[in-house]
Formats: structure tokens, C-alpha cells, sequence
């Protein structure tokens, strides 16, 4: 497991690097593109999770769709080029506290349920097919309380959209 | 993954060996394939179509034409506008590039000749290709030109547009396969048979046919080729996201959008006219693995002059034209057919 111990130290370098960035810089374009280096990142390591599925589900998702859409409609509203003098807001403290806060949360959950394990190390890539059984099967009920509620999103958007 | 493991085992290779030796082959396949689609479709056959001779002096039959073009791109000088920003615009083109090679990494051409037999491959297919809208966006803003930017946002809606069309047309396919793996897409067609007659298998494009014509013409709309080349139209847009680009970074879009163009007709070679098998060869012949890439090529070939002899034929649409044919037409129809093809599944 060393390699993909070295592999995970490079790729979490480069994710945190990025997310710093991302809240750091000046340029609005930049930041979203930092956020692209960040989600890229993470499905590097869905992959050495040998989650194959959620790997390229990320990519496909995140970065192929939410990511582009962020950035068409910041190049369609307003994108300098250069810095832009007031991009950090004023409530920027709260935003770092409530940042803090979800992280610690995040990070004393999981190791209280999960400790010291470790992957097996002769574990093979998470065939695709046993994912769409478990999340049609054991997670079904879940699994459609999303989509319904995805499904009232997608209404009430475009019920605010609409002008008439 | 197992067979090519295998036959590098049995070669006694070393795991850094085998993907080098991988690495090597992708690195000759694409500049190869981007010449050869570029050479013969490109130059060649538009020139035929519209009664010009083509190019004749740089080889027999114009055939070096391309190297002496990419010999002269790269001569040229490296230069970006005053405004631009510099790390963006030099990034652009590289994210687009990427983006193509990625999908070179699942297409089959045997039954080991492949470079990573992925589990979700053709998932990870559209995915992969969905990374290009990124660079041509960063292209788009970083060029500081609004013909640029207005060049990179058309590009980005209409390949938002079209991508549901291109996955929902796969998803027929994928339920009818039961596999999203390639290798296992093209085992279904060869070992299909067309009501108990099994001699050359069961190719998807006599059952997907609707799925095939979606699949066509939303890869015509992902590689923005006429009649859907609205983000590249030089009569409003001088020359769209690229047009501040030249030398060898113009030369990588050129090249990212032909490999891409092959890159697509492998995919609906193997999904659709299946892939490299040979009617009367067991699945896993080894012979496959020499014979397959040949039998790919072909297919490739065939498919590609589609993509192209519709470029060169068809005019250019408006733009509410081919976002309404996206959204009002093609992605309906598209869940039509995999409603019908559910059934199907459900009920033979």
C-alpha cells in the first residue's frame, strides 16, 4: 500500500493547495477553475478508494456539468480579466467559522465510526453492477426520497424562472 | 484487464513496463489517427466534393502535406494578446487535448488490445469527452476578445445541449448489452442473433437504430461540425474560441478536435456495428488481436466519412434552431427510445 499512500499524499496536496486558492484569489474565473482542480482531485481519490463508478460519477457530474454550467453563467453575467478589487466579503470570519465547524464534525464522525480500519489490501476495484444492486435494493428508500426532491427542485426553478 | 495482464505476464513484464509500453503505443495512435481523418477527409475528400484537386506537391498525392503543416506551426512563434491571462490561455489548449486522449485509454480494438478495459467504460467515455467544454470556455474568456468569449459560451451551450442526446442514445444500448464495459457491449453483438440466425452476430444498429442516428448526429453537435458549427462560424465570429490562437497551440485544438472525431467513430463502432469482431471467429481468438484493429480501422473509417461527407454537404443552423432540435426533438425522442428498449428487455 506505500504507493498509493505516496499517491494519496501528492493528490491531497494538490487538493488542499487548491481549495486554498480557491478562496484566496482575485480573479472570480480563477476560483472556479480552482474548484475544478478540487472536485478533480477528490476523484483521484475515489479512484485509490477503488470506488471506479463515484470516481468517474464526479467527473461526469461535477465537473463535466456543474462546473461548466458555473462558469457559462459567470461569462455570461460579468468575468474580468485581472483582479477585481472587492472579492472578499465582509462576513468572510462566519464563513470560515461555520467552514471549521462542518470540517471538524466531518472528520470526528468518521473517525469515530471507522477508527483505524483499513482498505484490504488485495481489494479489487467496486464491481459497477454491485453498486446499482446495494442502491436499488438496500438504499432504494433514500435513493428515491432524492429524486423527488430533486424532482421539486427542478419544478421550483422553473416555476422561478418563469415570468407569466 | 485480465487477458492483457496475462499476456504481459506472459511476456514476463513488469507492471511499469506494460504501461509504458501502453503509454508509447497511445502516444503514436493519436497524432497518427488526427493525420490520417485530417488527410484523407480533410484535405482530400472536401477538396473532391467541391471539384479542387487538393494538395499535390508535399509527397505522392499531397500525402506529407499535414507534417509540413505541423512542421510550420511549430516553427511559428509562441505568442498570446497584451490582455489575455496568460496561464489560462496557455492551459486552454491542453485541457482540451487531455480530454481527447483520455477517451483513447478505453476504446477496444481486440480482445486484449486495449489499453484499460475499464468496468464503466463507456460512462467514463462521456465523461472524459465532457472535460473538453472547460478548455474551450478557458480559451473563450482568457483570449480577452469578444468574439472569443461569444465563440466559447455558443460552444458550451450547445454541448450542454447535446450531451443529454448522446448519453440517453448510449443508455439504449447499455440496457440492451447489460453492461456499460465495451468489451462486453461488443461480446453481446457478437454473440447475438438476428431471430436464430447467429452468423454475424447481432450488431446494435438493427436494433438501436434510432439510438445510432441520435448518437451521430449529437457527436456531429459535440465535435462542432456543420451543420452545427455555430461556435466556430467565421462569417459572425471571424474564427470563434480560437481565434487568438496560433502556432502550436492552435495546432493542439486542430488536433484534439480531429483525434476526438476518430475517437467517436470508435465509439460508435464498437456500440453500434460491432466493434472488432470478425463473423466466424471465436470471441477471444488471439488472431483477434492482430485481426481486430484492422477490422476497427475500417469501421472507423467508414464512420468518420459520414461525419465528415454531412460536414461538407450541409449548411450551418441558427442558433435557437439547433438549441429547439436538442431539447424538443432529439432528447424525447431519445427517452422514447429507451423507454421502448426497457420494454423489449423486459418482455423477449
Amino acid at each position: 500500500m506505500v504507493a498509493q499512500n505516496i499517491a494519496f499524499g501528492i493528490i491531497a496536496a494538490i487538493t488542499v493547495a487548491a481549495a486554498i486558492g480557491m478562496v484566496s484569489t482575485r480573479n472570480i474565473v480563477h476560483a472556479a477553475l480552482f474548484l475544478v482542480a478540487v472536485l478533480g482531485g477528490l476523484a483521484a481519490n475515489y479512484v485509490l478508494l477503488t470506488a471506479e463508478f463515484i470516481a468517474t460519477t464526479q467527473v461526469l457530474v461535477y465537473i463535466g456539468a456543474v462546473m461548466v454550467l458555473f462558469l457559462f453563467g459567470i461569462m455570461l453575467t460579468r468575468a474580468p480579466i485581472g483582479r477585481i478589487p472587492r472579492m472578499t466579503g465582509a462576513t468572510w470570519p462566519v464563513a470560515a467559522l461555520s467552514a471549521l465547524a462542518l470540517g471538524g464534525v466531518t472528520v470526528y464522525a468518521l473517525v469515530d465510526r471507522f477508527g483505524t480500519d483499513s482498505l484490504a489490501t488485495d481489494s479489487r476495484v467496486f464491481r459497477t453492477a454491485d453498486v446499482s444492486d446495494s442502491v436499488f435494493s438496500q438504499y432504494i428508500i433514500p435513493f428515491e426520497a432524492v429524486s423527488v426532491l430533486l424532482l421539486a427542485a427542478l419544478i421550483g426553478a422553473v416555476v422561478l424562472a418563469r415570468r407569466d | 484487464m485480465s487477458g492483457a495482464a496475462e499476456l504481459a505476464g506472459l511476456l514476463g513484464l513488469a507492471y511499469w513496463a506494460e504501461t509504458s509500453i501502453k503509454l508509447g503505443v497511445a502516444l503514436i495512435v493519436i497524432p497518427t489517427a488526427a493525420l490520417l481523418l485530417g488527410y484523407l477527409f480533410l484535405l482530400k475528400m472536401m477538396a473532391f466534393m467541391q471539384s479542387r484537386l487538393g494538395p499535390q506537391d508535399v509527397g505522392p498525392y499531397g500525402t506529407l502535406q499535414l507534417i509540413a503543416d505541423a512542421v510550420k506551426f511549430l516553427q511559428k512563434e509562441d505568442i498570446h494578446p497584451a490582455t489575455a491571462d496568460r496561464r489560462v490561455f496557455r492551459a486552454a489548449p491542453v485541457v482540451v487535448l487531455a480530454s481527447s486522449f483520455l477517451l483513447f485509454v478505453v476504446l477496444p480494438t481486440g480482445p486484449d488490445a486495449v489499453v484499460e478495459n475499464l468496468d464503466t467504460g463507456i460512462f467514463y467515455a462521456m465523461a472524459v469527452s465532457s472535460l473538453s467544454v472547460l478548455g474551450v470556455l478557458m480559451a473563450g474568456w482568457a483570449s480577452a476578445n469578444k468574439y472569443a468569449l461569444l465563440g466559447g459560451l455558443r460552444a458550451a451551450g450547445q454541448l450542454i445541449a447535446y450531451e443529454l442526446p448522446l448519453i440517453l442514445a448510449v443508455m439504449g444500448v447499455v440496457i440492451q448489452a447489460d453492461s456499460l464495459n465495451l468489451q462486453e457491449i461488443v461480446r453481446a453483438q457478437a454473440e447475438g442473433e438476428i431471430f436464430g440466425f447467429g452468423l454475424i452476430g447481432n450488431p446494435f444498429i438493427l436494433t438501436q437504430f434510432i439510438g445510432f442516428l441520435i448518437f451521430m448526429i449529437s457527436a456531429q453537435a459535440e465535435l462542432t461540425q456543420t451543420p452545427f458549427d455555430m461556435p466556430v462560424a467565421e462569417t459572425e465570429l471571424v474564427g470563434g474560441f480560437h481565434v487568438e490562437y496560433t502556432g502550436f497551440r492552435f495546432l493542439l485544438f486542430f488536433m484534439a478536435e480531429v483525434a476526438t472525431a476518430f475517437a467517436f467513430s470508435a465509439l460508435a463502432t464498437v456500440m453500434f456495428l460491432g466493434g472488432w469482431w470478425i463473423p466466424g471467429f471465436d470471441f477471444d481468438a488471439p488472431a483477434l488481436n492482430v485481426l481486430g484493429p484492422v477490422v476497427m480501422l475500417i469501421k472507423i473509417l467508414v464512420v468518420a466519412f459520414i461525419i465528415f461527407w454531412i460536414r461538407f454537404t450541409y449548411p450551418r443552423l441558427r442558433e435557437d434552431q439547433l438549441q429547439k432540435f436538442a431539447w424538443k426533438v432529439l432528447i424525447p425522442l431519445s427517452l422514447a427510445n429507451i423507454v421502448v428498449t426497457g420494454i423489449f428487455k423486459v418482455v423477449v
